[in-house]
């Protein structure tokens, strides 16, 4: 049985402007008790991976920058 | 961060192995470290110490504080005991009681402050049928950060993005350590040990959300059973896993509602029309069975009622639902356009979990913490002291850490077979050796799905059957089929699992007592009495010979007597003139 792939709109959002992955910073990764968050190879930014969240918001309370919005997952809103 | 396999085994070796750096991990480590300074003392968490648990962004108050001038140990055992319909071991909820106090001096020193009247002292709040035990905590937003400190400080090896897959014992039973896999890199960590305390938390990943949403859990959703399927594997009893944990929430969000925060406020619980129907907003089996009952009336739904408080009052309220523990709750408000002070909230329960913090299910414990595995302790949500709550987590936990350290001391390290990390490492890598399949997300959807159809309550016999007959199945998927194509996914893999092991467990453990118990927790439709001349007892599950089997156990006699008249105080919730 072959995977497909099938799309989801995640409830974390990173703006890249603020964001200081690229500098090193891997606090929200960090932080994340599901570890749904990774850093982007392309653009050097922490994004959501995994749409795998609990909207408990570690990410963006610690975030250094204000960097990253906590969202609730559309399923439920 | 590549997400990659790497192949790898390390084996280390420590005194006391702490798996679990949520609320009672991290006490029981310290604990232990303070015990005897000499013990080398490791601390396993799957995600990272810094936030992980069931607080990890904090928590609004102590449920269950046990503070002098306002209530007793002898109290709050009673109190207990009768919230639990009477299936309580009385000696570790004694001990928690006793111990609690101390534990609140030592929080608050360690910043985390309580809330205090003009006077300076602990201002406490009644929600509980009975007596007076809930403390606000202010500054609740804290708790980890400073919980992380004193570790840091007491030099606790700590060991991040390890997930613990299981236990590893020795010829003659005792425990020897536990098996962990990195849940970035799959790479293997032996940890030999001379006692071996868990604290895994509830296994709150078990019920499927109404939303459809896996993560969409009451409770943190990393706390995916794994300690109470490792326990059972190692032949550890568990008791009453029947007694479910639901709980009355926000429709669709998983934010606690009313009993803790609001109601100490004059918010409550209410239906449809604005009014009333139980007498205690406490979480017992009996008043989720009365908002069960309003659900599915003519009355129903139920709500959260603030609307009748003055605008100041509710401002002050929302400051504490928003910003500790569920924070995010604001913005679940905000985007619906509910506020709280024009409109009642919709209010709905829970999905079923195991979790004696909140009920009574849990691996077996006394009131050292011991298991009924020599050198294994368990401690928080997950061991079998019921209501214990975060409080229950910390102290118990301190208990847990004492007695392990003072085993560890004198005990050499238990020699183990080999070939038993040969066989895990085979069973957890299977998933990776396969190039297609089915993914952890549907399975475990297909469980979850299973358990929402046939095992919660009201339970039923024939249905819980076909849940059995069903969960076999979905079973040989995860054996034959499941892929996992990253260590991320692998991580998920071992989580289904532990959640199917839960579920297994639920049915099992539902289907033995043939009565009705703990309201709506254990309601059997077709055995709807209550029978305490068959099952006034706990029940025991446990693996035998590589079965599950469950047995009766006698309640120890009880250290505070109960009167008649007061042992049925809840079942007196409803309010009179609306019965």
């Amino acid at each position: 049985m072959p995977l497909a792939l099938s799309p989801t709109t995640v409830p974390v959002v990173v703006d890249d402007a603020k964001c200081i992955a690229d500098k090193g910073c891997t606090v929200c990764v960090d932080v994340c008790p599901l570890d749904v968050l990774r850093i982007s190879d392309l653009t050097g930014k922490a994004f959501m991976k995994f749409d795998e969240c609990w909207y408990c918001m570690p990410c963006e309370t610690d975030c250094p920058t204000g960097a990253v919005t906590v969202n609730i997952p559309y399923l439920l809103r | 961060m590549e997400d990659n396999f790497v192949e790898g085994l390390t084996e280390v070796t420590c005194d006391v192995l702490v798996i679990g750096g949520g609320t009672a991990g991290p006490m029981a480590a310290l604990k232990a470290k303070q015990r005897n300074p000499e013990l080398n003392v490791v601390l396993l968490e799957k995600a990272n110490v810094k936030r992980s648990g069931a607080i990890s962004m904090g928590m609004d108050g102590l449920n269950n504080a046990v503070v002098p001038g306002y209530a007793t140990p002898e109290q709050y055992t009673k109190e207990i005991t009768i919230a639990n319909d009477g299936i309580v071991d009385q000696a570790p909820v004694f001990k928690y009681a006793s111990r609690c106090f101390e534990i609140i001096g030592e929080l608050d020193r360690f910043g985390i402050r309580f809330q205090k009247n003009a006077n300076g002292d602990f201002d406490l709040k009644k929600v509980h049928h009975l007596g007076t035990y809930v403390l606000p905590m202010p500054n609740g937003d804290t708790v980890k950060k400073a919980l992380y400190r004193q570790i840091r400080r007491e030099r606790i090896l700590i060991s991040n993005r390890f997930m613990a897959t299981r236990l590893l014992t020795a010829k003659d039973g005792r425990i020897a350590g536990a098996i962990a896999v990195n849940t970035r890199s799959a790479e293997f960590l032996v940890l030999r040990a001379k006692t071996v305390i868990l604290c895994m938390g509830a296994a709150g990943r078990l019920g499927l959300p109404h939303s459809g949403y896996l993560f969409g859990t009451y409770e943190n959703p990393t706390n995916s059973g794994d300690g109470y399927s490792m326990a059972y594997h190692a032949g550890a009893a568990l008791a009453n896993l029947e007694c479910y944990q639901i709980n009355p929430l926000i429709k669709d969000y998983n934010g606690p509602a009313c009993a803790y925060v609001a109601g100490p406020f004059g918010a409550y619980t209410a239906n449809s029309e604005g009014k009333r129907f139980i007498e205690s907003d406490y979480w017992s089996g009996q008043m989720m069975q009365e908002f069960y009952n309003e659900l599915q009336s003519g009355k129903g739904p139920v709500f959260l009622k603030l609307n009748h408080l003055h605008p100041d009052t509710v401002g002050e309220i929302e400051q504490i639902l928003h910003k500790v523990e569920r924070p995010s709750r604001g913005r679940f408000h905000q985007a619906r356009g509910t506020d709280y002070r024009e409109v009642m909230i919709e209010m709905h329960i829970s999905e079923i979990g195991f979790c004696s913090g909140h009920s009574a299910s849990g691996v077996f414990v006394d009131e050292f913490a011991r298991t009924t595995v020599p050198g294994l302790y368990a401690a928080g949500d997950m061991a079998s002291v019921p209501h214990n709550y975060m409080l229950g987590a910390f102290t118990n936990g301190a208990i847990a850490g004492e007695h392990a350290a003072g085993v560890a001391g004198e005990i050499d390290l238990p020699e183990f077979d080999s070939e038993l990390v040969s066989l895990e490492r085979q069973r957890v890598l299977a998933p990776t050796r396969r190039d297609d399949g089915i993914p952890p997300n549907q399975l475990e959807y297909k469980t979850r799905r299973l358990v929402n159809d046939y095992l919660q309550p009201p339970k039923v016999t024939a249905k819980m059957q076909i849940g059995q007959a069903r969960l076999a199945e979905v079973r040989e998927d995860l054996e034959r089929a499941l892929v996992a194509r990253n260590p991320h996914e692998l991580m998920r893999s071992l989580e289904v699992s532990s959640i199917l092991d839960c579920a297994d467990m639920a049915a099992q453990a539902s289907l033995y007592r043939t009565e009705s118990r703990w309201g709506l927790y254990h309601n059997r439709v077709d055995y709807p009495d209550k029978d305490d001349d068959n099952w006034f007892c706990h029940t025991l599950l446990r693996k035998v010979d590589g079965r599950m089997v469950s047995e009766k156990r006698a309640i120890e006699p009880y250290i505070v007597p109960i009167e008649h008249e007061e042992r049925t105080a809840y079942e007196r919730l409803r309010v009179s003139n609306q019965a």
